[in-house]
């Protein structure tokens, strides 16, 4: 039932955000046609009629939304031979993997430097990472993107052979590098959050009873420290999974990715108005999906959360 | 493996237990990584990926590897207007004449030609295949032309089609597409008839929109014609085997092209899409990419490999354009004269933005034009332009008093958000403050906000530029005539109207050099615009990689004569 809930939810927010998202759009100056050539009038009005520009804005809104409950995004105004949801299903899978990769290494990362640096308060493990989390956090993804891309060309022309791929995509060697990248920023935060989350649960009560009642170390390290710290690190998950994977369009460009975030980008700023929708909908719902995954999960870890 | 009991209370001892448990953390999470990376890679292989592991050059198999800068939107020649998609075509596809090496006109499919002032012949040679291995005949082309005019098909490049007779007509829906001026009297010959003389028609054939399309081909495709590469059919030297959108694209010699012993190379392997040249730069240090082109950043970096950098102009031209609408102080020539007689487009170049390969704008026609016999700028100089503060200062002061101005008020210069942009504008604007003491606001807009601004004609100046579509003066010459959707400044000039008419339809070539000569004056002594420069462009090719051809028109870089020579 809460599921339920949650789910019907989800679905009028992903309306909520297409429609916004529609009207926004449109209120933007210029159409997808204005190019730095202009149009004949003539061959400006054959394209407005092709796309249904030529329309009202109301009736363009319902015929959207009906294509839309029938899953059909329409034909890309840049790409004008290929489908939106051809795009979408083209791209996103390679998003979706440099994400999966990404959020994988800076879960990870943050779980073990937060417990390490916790367990190593104010000593000098502690001081390095803290030092290297706060460069993760600040220095913007296409610095270190560029950093990552020239350190390897040096790595490359140093062995005198292609140890990694300075680019392009295609096998698990072009992921590493790029989902590191991509997972960086991530990952620093969630070091931060884990060692701050750690340090509150050091001296709670039910650690100070486990200590007192002789429960062997290890378990009350793993199972009464980590596992109640690791909380708030799985609640911001959700929103960074859509973030890191909404997100790597930089990341995508400079490693030459067929990311679906590069089309993204480039949509807006050529105001490709389907593609536009197409992946703002989509993200959307992706989005969406994964705060309601994670809500799901959590109640599965902490069991007060479940209400039912 | 049991864990020793040790006192809870041990510190030193509890931090050792817990650090060997996120020791086995660390190595399991790394373990598992290893594993969801095997199962990525098994899922990536499914999504597609880019031949990224090939050299620039394959020596074994006379191959090189390439990056383009965009991914091409589509390959359909009858709606492609970028220059991703010029490049590609351009080795895919041949029409029925076209440039040699030199930027001469040569036969290609058509094997001659004839052009009068009412029609043009073409008669198709016998031996020209499609990739498939049939015949390219008469009406591939008539039924591509037919298409691209079709309103249905909405192509942005339509009107290139305008000077076959009732093209206009049919793309404004007025004319069935069958009214069309083409004819083919059998299979190989190709009867065009001209709405007017148009010299330039050979030339025109070149061009991508002009390229031949087999019908039952076209129809197969169900509207998605040039979207993959199994949706593409060839007439020229390669055949694209592979297109993994936004990653990578293969393109194979083409067996059947009638021309393939000039096809040296066996294959272009497109290794990756980006627009980043800081990242292709890596690439071809890396030896993974045979061309790159450099970037005003990493030009230095370029020179320090000691790499045999090339420059030449891209056949684009910058300018200030004026508004020239009533309502506007720009109206007025004197003021407009002010501005061009202290703005140093020398300094601009050479000493502000300083970046290779660009050339003082001093005329609307590039340098690359041809003319009669020579390029055009050589047979008609620009009209030279003495600066003159003084000059300036005393046409400002009569502008004022004719516009009956107490103090100038701001004049608003409409301007790109991207840095190039940026600087000029500034410096324009430092300029006009210093030598004038002129208030310039600069409004600084992004792209479709700024191309809004400009066809509301919501500017008193604006940075403008343009590219050519044909390769013919009449490209930049008509630019400035008062019906053109392009002058959004408004200018209307009836001796330029009648210049712009010369040159569309005359036959005679010195008599339409001599009329794009009188409208470069015009532009010149009206001061219509203000020319700033010919954009440059920086590029590398690997040593061993010869006869790349860089062009204005069509693919920008042209690899169909290219050969690889590891000797020199």
């Amino acid at each position: 039932m809460y599921t339920l809930k949650r789910l019907l939810l989800g679905l009028i927010t992903i309306w909520f955000i297409a429609t916004a998202t529609f009207f926004g759009m449109h209120a933007v100056p210029g159409d997808p046609l204005t190019t730095d050539k202009a149009l004949n009038p003539t061959i400006r009005e054959n394209l407005e009629e092709k796309y249904g520009l030529d329309k009202p804005l109301g009736t363009q809104y319902v015929i959207y939304l009906q294509n839309l409950v029938q899953g059909d995004f329409g034909i890309s105004f840049t790409q004008e031979n290929r489908q939106v949801n051809d795009i979408i299903a083209e791209h996103f899978p390679v998003s979706a993997t440099l994400g999966i990769l990404a959020i994988v290494f800076s879960a990870a990362g943050g779980v073990l430097w937060g417990a390490l640096t916790a367990l190593y308060r104010n000593r000098l493990p502690d001081t390095i990472i803290m030092f290297l989390v706060i460069l993760g956090i600040s220095v913007p993804s296409f610095v270190v993107a560029a950093i990552g891309q020239l350190s390897l060309v040096n790595l490359n022309q140093t062995a005198g052979t292609s140890i990694l791929p300075v680019g392009g995509w295609g096998t698990i060697w072009h992921m590493i590098v790029p989902s590191m990248v991509l997972g960086l920023s991530t990952m620093a935060y969630l070091t931060r959050l884990m060692r701050s989350s750690m340090l509150e649960i050091v001296n709670a009560d039910y650690v100070r009873t486990a200590k007192a009642k002789g429960v062997p170390a290890p378990q009350i390290f793993s199972r009464h420290q980590l596992r109640n710290a690791i909380l708030p690190v799985i609640t911001v998950l959700g929103p960074q999974i859509a973030i890191i994977t909404t997100g790597g369009f930089v990341v995508e460009i400079i490693f030459a990715i067929p990311g679906l975030g590069r089309y993204f980008v480039q949509a807006v700023q050529q105001l490709d108005y389907t593609v536009i929708m197409g992946t703002t909908v989509f993200y959307g719902a992706f989005l969406v999906f994964m705060v309601i995954l994670v809500d799901l999960i959590y109640g599965f870890i902490d069991p007060r959360v479940r209400l039912e | 493996m049991s864990e020793p009991r040790i006192a809870p209370d041990s510190e030193a001892a509890y931090a050792k237990s817990a650090g060997r448990q996120l020791l086995i953390f660390g190595l399991l999470v790394v373990a598992a990584i290893v594993a969801l990376m095997w199962v990525l890679q098994a899922l990536a292989g499914m999504v597609g990926g880019s031949n990224a592991n090939a050299q620039a050059i394959n020596y074994a198999d006379q191959t090189i590897t390439i990056a383009l800068a965009e991914e091409p939107p589509q390959l359909d020649s009858t709606r492609a207007t970028d220059a991703s998609s010029g490049m590609v075509l351009g080795h895919l596809m041949e029409g029925l004449l076209r440039m040699d090496l030199n930027d001469r006109l040569e036969p290609a499919i058509a094997e001659r030609w004839e052009l009068t002032t009412t029609q043009a012949t073409f008669w198709l040679r016998k031996d020209a295949k499609w990739s498939d291995g049939r015949p390219i005949t008469a009406h591939d082309f008539s039924f591509a032309w037919r298409t691209v005019l079709d309103p249905a098909t909405a192509s942005r490049y339509s009107f290139l089609l305008y000077p076959i007779k009732n093209g206009r007509a049919i793309n404004e829906g007025k004319l069935p597409p069958d009214q069309l001026g083409v004819s083919t009297p059998d299979d190989y010959t190709v009867v065009v008839e001209l709405e007017n003389p148009t010299p330039f028609f050979g030339k025109m054939v070149t061009f991508q929109t002009y390229f031949p399309l087999r019908e039952d081909f076209y129809r197969s495709t169900n509207g998605k014609y040039g979207a993959d590469a199994d949706k593409l059919l060839s007439s020229g030297p390669f055949v694209a085997t592979s297109w993994v959108h936004g990653a990578s694209m293969y393109l194979e010699k083409n067996p059947h092209y009638w021309d393939r012993d000039r096809v040296k190379l066996n294959a272009i392997n497109i290794g990756y899409i980006t627009s980043d040249t800081n990242a292709t730069l890596n690439f071809f240090k890396d030896n993974k990419i045979a061309f790159t082109t450099l970037s005003a950043e990493n030009l230095r970096e370029a020179l320090e490999q000691r790499w045999h950098v090339k420059r030449e102009q891209d056949g684009t031209v910058f300018y200030l354009e004026f508004n020239h609408q009533p309502n506007r102080l720009t109206r007025n020539k004197k003021l407009r004269q002010a501005m061009q007689l202290v703005i140093d487009m020398d300094e601009l170049v050479y000493k502000v933005t300083k970046l290779p390969g660009y050339l003082p704008g001093e005329s609307l026609f590039p340098v690359w034009l041809m003319g009669v016999n020579d390029y055009f700028r050589k047979e008609y100089p620009a009209p030279e332009l003495k600066l003159d503060q003084d000059r300036a200062r005393q046409l400002l002061a009569e502008a004022k008093t004719e516009l009956g101005l107490e103090r100038w008020p701001e004049l608003v210069l409409l301007s790109g958000d991207n840095p190039l942009s940026s600087i000029q504008s500034e410096w324009v604007q430092g300029v006009l403050k210093e030598k004038l003491g002129l208030e310039l606001k600069i409004d600084k807009q992004i792209f479709k906000q700024r191309l809004e601004k400009m066809h509301a004609g919501d500017f008193d100046m604006v940075l403008g530029g343009w590219g050519p579509d044909y390769d013919d003066p009449l490209t930049f010459g008509d630019l400035f005539a008062s019906w053109n959707v392009q002058n959004r400044g408004g200018y209307a000039s009836d001796e330029l109207d009648r210049l712009v008419a010369i040159a569309q339809s005359s036959v005679d070539t010195e008599e339409r050099m001599r009329a794009f000569a009188g409208i470069q004056q015009i532009i010149f002594d009206d001061v219509v615009i203000l020319p700033m420069y010919e954009r440059g462009v920086t590029y590398v090719v690997h040593p061993d990689l010869h006869n790349v051809k860089r062009r204005v028109i069509g693919a920008a870089v042209d690899y169909t004569s290219a050969y690889i020579d590891r000797g020199s």
